[in-house]
């Protein structure tokens, strides 16, 4: 119960941090924040794998990604800046947002008090750790994955090398085709060129 | 001691509005991304909690499909954005009207 407030609190107060931060080097840490206390909250559901995953796939590989590219835009001729926002434009319907959602939270936190089949339990279930059967445990994980979700497993497979493909064609050293404005001027200029010689 | 299913309903309802509201204010697109992951794991957060209440592994299995298509569109993302910059030197999503027509 008390670490649910603790780690709700910093997830709330690191996502807050993360949308209003100035550098976006500063949003990436923010969100490293979030993204570490989310995983201690996944523990407290009994998710073990899926907090491991957290921290691998999104600390250890998203946003290492994002402050590579950070750094690779940084690096230009023109400085990398923020980006002005458009706070003053719509501020009015964000806070309305934000007023909307914290009010959510106090009807939910009022008037759910226990659900049908019984109410999330910070204490974990009865068994020894990682053994099989045990909710949540790797190994019930990965039976459920290799044999009954093995379908959306696969199908995610397949997502993910069409990702793969896709980043190297779209950013790759020798992209094909990269539609530009200043690419397609180029293009159009020496056809017409093309043509002028052709017709002399 | 039990936490209630409508607090996890509660705290992910306001970090996926807290990324909705990312996406409408922030002009920069690295930021933008951010706040769509923070939708993702609003979602994700959702999953877990229904899972452990209904005892359910499906949840947390989609939940990892969920992470990985999220790797997926972070990575895709972030080549367009490298592929725009490289292009057109700039940052601001609202100056970028390639694909206005």
């Amino acid at each position: 119960m008390i670490a649910f407030w603790v780690l709700g609190t910093i997830v709330i107060v690191s996502a807050v941090w993360t949308i209003t931060a100035k550098k976006p080097v500063y949003s990436v840490v923010a969100l490293l924040a979030n993204f570490a206390a989310l995983a201690v909250l996944y523990v407290t559901l009994s998710a073990e794998f899926l907090a491991v995953m957290q921290i691998i796939v999104y600390s250890g590989a998203i946003l290492v990604l994002f402050v590579f590219v950070i750094a690779l835009l940084s690096s230009g001729v023109a400085p990398f800046s923020a980006g002005p926002n458009r706070m003053p434009k719509a501020a009015i319907p964000a806070v309305v947002v934000v007023l909307a959602a914290l009010g959510f939270l106090v009807y939910a936190t009022a008037g759910v008090t226990a659900v049908a089949p019984g109410s999330v339990h910070t204490t974990s279930t009865v068994g020894p750790v990682g053994t099989a059967g045990i909710f949540g445990s790797v190994a019930d994980f990965g039976k459920a994955l290799f044999t009954v979700q093995l379908l959306p497993f696969e199908v995610t497979a397949l997502i993910l090398m069409v990702a793969v493909i896709g980043v190297v064609l779209l950013a790759g050293d020798r992209a094909p085709y990269v539609p530009s404005r200043r690419r397609a001027a180029e293009v159009e200029r020496s056809m017409r060129e093309a043509i002028v010689r052709g017709g002399e | 001691m039990p936490v209630a299913i409508g607090n996890y309903i509660a705290l992910s309802a306001v970090m996926f509005f807290l990324g909705v509201a990312g996406v409408i204010l922030r002009r920069n697109p690295l930021v933008t991304l951010m706040s769509i992951e923070l939708m993702f794991n609003a979602a994700n957060l959702l999953f877990m909690a229904f899972a452990r209440a209904w005892l359910a592994n499906a949840g947390q299995v989609f939940a990892f499909l969920v992470i990985t298509v999220a790797a997926a569109e972070a990575a895709i993302g972030l080549a367009i954005v490298v592929t725009t910059f490289r292009d057109e030197k700039n940052v601001d999503v609202d100056e970028i009207r390639l694909m206005r027509g």
